[in-house]
């Protein structure tokens, strides 16, 4: 068999292949026919379009690198960061953002826990807030207007990739992304934002109402992290693993 | 043409020039991989501007080291190394291999300026968005047709064992290139594009891929040039041929389940996790395996390694490749990775593999090749070979030890109780007692930086044709008196 295979390039690079196929397949192709991959549970919904502007630049700025968001069933970790993460709350994310890396806490539950005003200076000088902090500042972004008129663009590219967005969702997406960054304060129609995307945080993210940053976008994103599906609702049984 | 049968002019151009670039890229790589260390330790050197921010610099660093460094060195011993096993000049003449040459340049400055701008998937080691990721399959498909169409047309009855290598990683690195990066553009004149999986199924696929990059691009391909430069440099055969084949078809099959050892203790199921673990843990043996056929390659003519600075740099490398995989197997047992995963062990396990392992014997590669490129009788100067090993060494054992004591106390430290039952220690107080191992790792990223500079002077000097007036390396008396 070697001897063959040592002789004739193209039986070498079939049997390569076939050999460095099968772990792959096996491992892949299940997650998507078990059932049971994916937690049934209440609460998940698609991000809003200013959400998902946020996470972009979450990822645009690399924040994975040293955040992940991902906590694991353990006590310390419950008590620092919540309940262990469920693969349902990735569910509508492309990519991934569990990260691999802690040099600074894990984000998937930071949603709630600080004050817009918090993140915002956190951002903008992290050692103004926390004094040890490592983390690079970000004050370019409390001034760089949000670039995101093609929120419905987005949205449809999502929604190609397994997103479910409504066509209403899309048809809205610029006027729900402004909306939510001005709340009750705007003329836009919050509880048409309400009613597409339940539990939204709305406000004046950056603290800064004159202008629509991508601070505003980046907090907006921050502040729900980990804050759609309620645990109290959810049957311990069901997402046993 | 005539000529070319009886002793076959080889294209030694296309293969100068990846010996140049992985020399550039290096310097590179690693001065970027010092400066993002410093900002670990000091943060101010963020500069607060959105291009030189850690989470933008990072991926220059490991896509310059890896990608460029790594795959300039590979891809040029592959070319060089195909075309002596299989006595021919390359396939498609020198037009497609200088096609593949500054196409792959063209992928990295295009990737690397990517970076910069803040253009990535947010994937780690598959940062590149879709046109750049398209870019590289085109360039891929034509280094494939190249290697593969030097061999289909050899003169030699037998494929070399580094081919086979090669051929695994070649095959192996598409494959997973292509259903890693599936995405789809929002629009066809801007960089953004959505990935195709999601949550779960992307956390797998991501470290399906990322995982071999190491083991095939890292790992395979590296060892295609061990099996050749070792036993060159040593002027030993392979130690064993049947370890090798054993070797090769072990790594190729088993290596592919270990991605999910990235992923234990998260939201991926369960069983995906023990598959990763246990494919992880029998990879100990042909990883071993690939070490022993190395390393037992010097049966013989272990004095060389007191003379022949050269030598030890691939014989070390091959040293720290049995560390790397056996402590990589230790890390993905699911108890130990709980304390190691998200901590800085992980990085001084990633390092003692790239900087001990694909750097080192890298540099013995590139001290092989390039007076026998240049036409030169020797390199410049030995002595500075020697220089350069023992600050590459002490670079690598001062990063790998600061990040291991390090790694293992932030593990610690988050989950230490006091006797009230509460968290010792809040994040902020883990963050701060990294500082001084920070330091020390940025340090021994500088010593390993001075030892790459070293190398560029040296060849530099033996291209140019320069020798070093300089007293031999001698063998020390008593080994001396013990030979006679």
């Amino acid at each position: 068999m070697q001897s063959l295979l040592e002789r004739n390039v193209i039986l070498l690079a079939i049997a390569i292949l076939v050999t460095v196929s099968i772990g792959g397949l096996v491992q892949i192709v299940p997650l998507y026919t078990i059932e049971n991959t994916i937690e049934k549970v209440d609460g998940m919904r698609p991000y809003t379009p200013l959400e998902q502007a946020g996470r972009n630049i979450y990822i645009r700025e690399g924040c994975y690198l040293c955040h992940s968001q991902m906590i694991r069933p353990f006590r310390d970790e419950a008590e620092r960061y919540g309940h262990y993460s469920l693969a349902a709350e990735s569910m509508y994310d492309h990519p991934f953002q569990w990260g691999s890396k802690r040099t600074g806490p894990d984000l998937a539950r930071v949603g709630g826990k600080y004050s817009n005003e918090w993140h915002t200076e956190h951002l903008i000088d992290p050692r103004a807030v926390v004094p040890e902090s490592i983390m690079p500042g970000y004050p370019f972004m409390a001034t760089t207007p949000l670039n995101f008129d093609d929120a419905g663009e987005h949205l449809k590219t999502l929604r190609a990739v397994g997103v479910p967005y409504s066509d209403d969702q899309i048809a809205n997406a610029l006027a729900d992304l402004k909306t939510q960054a001005t709340g009750e304060n705007g003329d836009g129609d919050v509880e048409g934002l309400q009613s597409r995307y339940p539990n939204v945080p709305l406000g004046d993210f950056d603290g800064n109402p004159d202008q629509l940053t991508e601070m505003d976008a980046l907090v907006a994103y921050l502040q729900m992290l980990g804050t759609l599906v309620d645990f109290s609702s959810v049957d311990a049984k069901s997402i046993e693993r | 043409m005539n000529q070319a049968i009886a002793s076959p002019s080889y294209n030694e151009d296309v293969v100068k020039k990846f010996v140049i670039a992985a020399a550039f890229w290096g310097i590179v790589g690693f001065l970027v991989g010092v400066v993002i260390a410093f900002q670990l330790a000091y943060p101010v050197l963020n500069l607060d501007l959105e291009w030189t921010s850690f989470g933008r610099l990072r991926p220059v660093h490991t896509s310059a080291v890896i990608f460029a460094f790594g795959g300039n060195i590979l891809i040029g011993s592959s070319l060089y190394i195909v075309q002596r096993t299989s006595r021919v000049s390359l396939f498609g003449g020198p037009a497609l291999a200088n096609m593949v040459f500054w196409g792959y340049q063209i992928f990295i400055v295009m990737a690397a300026l990517g970076y910069v701008l803040g253009v990535t998937q947010g994937k780690e080691y598959a940062e590149p968005e879709w046109y750049v990721d398209l870019w590289l399959t085109v360039i891929w498909v034509m280094y494939l047709v190249v290697f593969a169409g030097t061999l289909i047309t050899r003169k030699e009855s037998h494929i070399y064992v580094a081919n086979w290598f090669f051929l695994a990683f070649i095959i192996t690195v598409a494959m997973l290139h292509l259903g890693n990066n599936v995405a789809l553009p929002v629009s066809w004149f801007g960089a953004k594009s959505y990935i195709a999986w999601a949550g779960v199924r992307d956390a797998m696929t991501q470290w399906w891929y990322g995982h071999n990059a190491v083991g095939f691009f890292l790992t395979a391909g590296f060892l295609g040039m061990m099996y050749y430069y070792i036993p060159k440099q040593a002027e030993r055969p392979v130690y064993s041929y049947r370890l090798s084949v054993i070797h090769f078809w072990a790594i190729t099959f088993l290596y592919i389940w270990a991605g999910p050892h990235h992923l234990h203790y998260t939201a991926l199921p369960d069983w995906a996790q023990t598959l990763g673990m246990t494919f992880s843990i029998m990879l100990w043996m042909p990883s071993w395996g690939g070490m022993i056929n190395g390393i037992m390659t010097l049966s013989g003519a272990w004095d060389k390694l007191r003379t022949d600075p050269v030598l030890r740099f691939l014989v070390t490398s091959v040293g720290f490749y049995g560390m790397s995989t056996f402590e990589g197997p230790l890390m993905s047992i699911k108890v130990v990775n709980s304390l190691s995963h998200y901590t800085d062990w992980t990085i001084g396990h990633v390092h003692s593999g790239a900087l001990g392992w694909n750097a080192l014997v890298s540099f013995g590669a590139l001290y092989f090749l390039v007076p026998k490129l240049w036409n030169r009788e020797r390199l410049y100067s030995l002595r500075l070979v020697n220089l350069h090993f023992w600050f590459a060494t002490l670079g690598i054992v001062l990063y790998i030890t600061a990040m291991w004591i390090s790694g293992i106390m932030q593990g610690l430290m988050w989950r230490t109780y006091d006797t009230l039952g509460f968290l010792q220690y809040s994040f902020i107080e883990t963050v701060e007692a990294m500082h001084p191992y920070y330091v020390i790792r940025a340090l021994g990223g500088v010593l390993f930086l001075i030892g790459a500079l070293i190398m560029v002077y040296n060849l530099w000097m033996t291209a140019k044709g320069k020798t070093r007036n300089e007293a031999p390396i001698a063998l020390a008396p008593s080994a001396s008196s013990a030979g006679n």
